[in-house]
């Protein structure tokens, strides 16, 4: 490989034991004891149906989770090899601020929502720029341009407000605000979720490029396998808030071991058309815990 | 052809876009280029293509939601574009639509019985207790239950909210069911059960599905023709095994490339 072994004595982030609760109800754990670690150059997916917990545990890392939700134990280790080992749940909101956006950055779901509707996409751009690094003027220009650039948009579009941009091209530029520092962990949080298909191989490719670039580690958050296949290194797969199996791609893919991830491998429409269409199967899951599902899925909902 | 139930012939729709410096200068764009279509009575016609190729302003022009520029829109024969808003509104009662987004379609104010139940009040089907009777019919046969009539969307999980949808379309007895996107907001362990639950619902009420989607792992189960769309026009049009099989055109060979997984397939 390319000499990312050397980086893998230290890892990027450590998850370590993490668990999350609602503050109402401490004893019920919508995260329970999750850990795992993300490498310099590399990309973990979590993987999970609505409700799993995996779109918390990628909230926990930016130290974003709402206001109702509070860290009941477990640590967050964060090393870019600059500043050493800091643990992410200790720091405070300042501390949080100078790291979020220029150190770890995180790619929402939903383009259309998260970018402000009133504001050029240049402008949004330029934010996180003048806000950690003090580029200003000419230089923010020319940087935006290169970044815009870089994801595959028109410099020209930097005066656009996000409604004239279509959903892939708004992700683009979703992209391209979190990259503008140079971060050198990326959360992407089921960026590709509301794109379509070429959009979202492009943008997987794109993600990939940028993070070979730049030596970036990834945090992919998804419910498709098929994604997964495409670009992650490592694999975690939870479940109601517990992680029911990890490894490498190879490993979870060609021989899953949890009925969990056979079964969600199973339903993953295949292109052939070969394999019958497969519902999720929740029959290894013990009689009296089958319907909690549904319940822990609205519950995410209604948060 | 004379089985056709739903045929669509040359339709334009343009746009007009902000453009240049402010946006003072206006460029056309055209989201539908003389696009014919034709749906076979009892079949599934995927409309296949990325972000604005125009499926969802065909689909939404079909269904005489939005103008056409030109064209013609034939619903068993009739023109659906020279109907008058009376007329119009008993047709639709046979053209319905599951929407994409479950999150966004359902009225969060209202209960769910209500939702399904509101396309019959609107046509006046029935008694009310008959509507009561068709609502937890319908419900029913998706997977809810009559209980589940005085809950409101914001209680369901995403694939039951889709249901919801489905309920709300299938309710009116339509002929022709417009899916545009039904199952791209869901989780793939949900999206399954949806397609499937479409696929029974298709057999048991005889109905011809125009079936949107970008995913092509998606339509190859549930289409019987498809039809690629690109920057507003049709560019290839045939059964599922042919596209599949041999893609004539660059644009749906890039589509077939772009399915995610394949990369496991081959490793």
């Amino acid at each position: 490989m390319n000499g990312i072994e050397m980086n893998q004595a230290s890892p990027l982030l450590q998850m370590q034991q993490v668990s999350i609760a609602s503050k109402k109800m401490p004893s019920r754990l919508l995260v329970n004891r999750v850990s795992f670690s993300i490498d310099p150059g590399k990309t973990t997916c979590v993987v999970g149906e609505s409700g799993s917990g995996k779109s918390l545990t990628a909230l926990s890392v930016m130290g974003l989770l709402s206001k109702q939700l509070q860290l009941t134990s477990g640590k967050i280790v964060f090393n870019d090899g600059q500043s050493g080992a800091q643990d992410l749940t200790k720091l405070d909101e300042a501390s949080l601020r100078k790291i979020r956006g220029a150190k770890i950055a995180m790619i929402f779901q939903e383009p259309m929502t998260s970018l402000n509707p009133v504001l050029t996409v240049g402008y949004q751009i330029g934010e996180s720029l003048t806000t950690h690094l003090g580029i200003k003027g000419d230089k923010l220009k020319v940087k935006i341009a290169s970044l815009l650039e870089m994801v595959g948009i028109p410099p020209s579009r930097a005066n656009s407000y996000p409604d004239e941009l279509s959903g892939g091209q708004r992700q683009r530029v979703m992209i391209a605000m979190s990259i503008a520092c140079e971060p050198c962990l990326l959360i992407a949080d089921e960026p590709t979720t509301a794109l379509d298909v070429t959009v979202q191989a492009q943008i997987l490719k794109l993600l990939d490029e940028l993070k070979t670039r730049m030596n970036m580690g990834m945090l992919f958050i998804t419910h498709d396998f098929g994604v997964v296949a495409d670009i992650a290194d490592y694999v975690v797969v939870m479940f109601r808030g517990e992680i029911v199996e990890s490894g490498t791609k190879q490993q979870i893919l060609n021989h899953p071991q949890h009925p969990y991830t056979k079964a969600l491998l199973a339903c993953v429409p295949d292109a052939e058309g070969k394999k019958p269409l497969k519902p999720i199967d929740y029959a290894w899951l013990p009689e009296n815990q089958r319907t909690q599902q549904v319940a822990n899925e609205i519950s995410e909902a209604t948060v | 052809m004379t089985d056709a139930i739903l045929v669509a012939n040359h339709l334009v729709k343009t746009y007009t876009q902000r453009s240049g410096k402010f946006g003072f200068g206006t460029t056309l764009v055209k989201a539908l280029d003389d696009v014919s279509i034709s749906l076979t009575t009892g079949k599934t016609l995927a409309v296949v293509g990325e972000s604005g190729s125009g499926k969802s302003t065909l689909a939404r022009c079909l269904l005489q939601l939005q103008p056409l520029d030109s064209g013609e829109v034939l619903f068993s024969g009739q023109d659906l574009a020279k109907l008058d808003s009376a007329t119009l509104r008993s047709v639709r009662k046979n053209l319905q639509m599951v929407f994409q987004d479950p999150f966004a379609s359902l009225n969060p104010r209202m209960r769910v019985g209500e939702i399904v139940g509101e396309g019959l009040l609107i046509h006046g089907l029935g008694s009310s207790a008959e509507q009561q009777q068709k609502v937890i019919a319908m419900l029913k046969r998706v997977g809810l239950t009559e209980a589940d009539m005085q809950k409101y969307p914001h209680e369901f999980s995403g694939g039951q909210r889709q249901r919801v949808g489905i309920a709300r379309a299938l309710v009116l007895r339509p002929k022709v069911v417009v899916c545009d996107e039904p199952v791209s907001a869901l989780d793939v362990s949900i999206q399954a059960q949806i397609l499937l639950l479409l696929k029974e619902l298709q057999a048991e009420m005889a109905l011809s599905y125009l079936f949107i989607s970008h995913d092509l792992r998606v339509v190859r189960h549930i289409a019987d023709d498809i039809v690629v769309m690109h920057h507003g026009k049709v560019v290839e049009h045939g059964s599922v095994e042919e596209i599949y099989q041999r893609p004539q055109h660059e644009y749906t060979r890039n589509l077939l490339a772009a399915i995610p997984g394949k990369k496991a397939v081959n490793a």
